[in-house]
């Protein structure tokens, strides 16, 4: 016996939609509350704390401008292969979906140097209430002191400090700027590694669209546009959330 | 942004590029407008107005939500009543205090 899923292309006839769109759109909604909740908490943290870093001081704004323009140009790459589906047109379909893929690996690379310098630069504070930036040098817990190359002060971005000894007994905390690091640098991890994984998750999904599930094209094609516009929704959606993202973290 | 035949769906395109161009100078203005560095509650409200266009745009043209059927919009009308709530709270929390946080 088999059961044949009704509604999949064609409207359903209470919804007036098909129950795939329905679906996604169901889903769309629970991830809107996902990300509402960070966002809420991150406007609970700002508003509550008594010292919030501006985002343009700590982080690096000329990478997020490009990766927001590559996510814009991957949500238009995105619908064009849709309507390629729909205009019948294989090789087009795959050109856009191609380059979509590209686009978001693209983001999660310019992503990968956001982040690494955040985990080798160091912020050491001292019982003393001072603090400095720089670099680790030498740590070795055999030894009572860290080797500690400051950062080049602003006013003379070219004088360069040499490694310094700092006593052990005199450091209060030391880390690098992950997650670790303060609220800021929690909630800007917490919500850009969010969303990098959603990202990955419309990699997958789209590379399966684009190889294997693309035979689909010829077999039924009205039910791959479906899938295709299903895909184009979350991939939207996931840049609808940088869209918001960008100016909160890292403008502000 | 009607139907899906063919004609329709050049016209979309069109529109897409459209879009996509507004995305970018929209993008570039917002990040203009905070080299500016504006008092907090004004580079909020401006930042977040760009970031509603932006959004629109991208919901409405991209997602169709301009030519959806009414059973999205109630599933939306719903999210957006919940989603406020929860950028409530924040508020609700924050202006039930006084002095500042320890």
């Amino acid at each position: 016996m088999s059961a044949e899923i009704k509604y999949i292309t064609e409207p359903h006839p209470i919804t007036g939609v098909s129950n795939a769109k329905l679906g996604i759109w169901l889903f769309l909604a629970s991830e809107v509350m996902l990300f509402g909740a960070l966002f809420s908490t991150y406007i609970l943290l700002r508003v509550g704390s008594n010292h919030w870093p501006h985002g343009w001081e700590e982080l690096n704004v000329p990478l997020a401008t490009i990766n927001t323009v590559v996510l814009i140009a991957s949500s238009v790459t995105m619908v064009m292969a849709w309507a390629s589906v729909k205009l019948n047109q294989f090789g087009k379909f795959r050109m856009y979906l191609g380059l979509t893929v590209l686009l978001a690996l693209t983001f999660l690379v310019i992503k990968f140097f956001e982040y690494r310098p955040k985990f080798d630069h160091h912020q050491v504070w001292l019982h003393d209430g001072t603090s400095m930036r720089g670099h680790l040098t030498e740590d070795d817990d055999e030894q009572d002191y860290i080797l500690f190359t400051r950062d080049a002060d602003k006013e003379h971005p070219d004088v360069h400090h040499e490694a310094e000894k700092i006593e052990r007994e005199r450091i209060f905390r030391h880390s690098s700027f992950g997650p670790g690091h303060s609220n800021f640098f929690g909630t800007y991890f917490t919500m850009t590694g969010l969303h990098g994984l959603h990202i990955i998750g419309g990699v997958i999904v789209n590379t399966w669209l684009l190889f294997p599930g693309a035979v689909m094209f010829r077999t039924n094609r009205e039910r791959f546009a479906g899938r295709i516009e299903c895909a184009g929704l979350y991939w939207h959606f996931v840049d609808l959330v940088w869209i918001f993202l960008f100016p909160s973290l890292y403008l502000l | 942004m009607g139907g899906h035949g063919a004609e329709d769906i050049a016209k979309h395109v069109r529109v897409y590029v459209t879009v996509f161009a507004a995305l970018l100078v929209l993008t570039i203005v917002t990040v203009g407008v905070a080299q500016f560095h504006l008092p907090i509650r004004t580079a909020v409200a401006l930042a977040m107005l760009i970031a509603l266009i932006k959004g629109s745009l991208v919901a409405c043209y991209f997602m169709h939500l301009i030519s959806e059927k009414s059973i999205i919009y109630w599933v939306l009308t719903l999210t957006v009543l919940f989603f406020v709530f929860l950028m409530l709270l924040p508020v609700l929390d924050v202006g039930g205090s006084t002095g500042s946080p320890l």
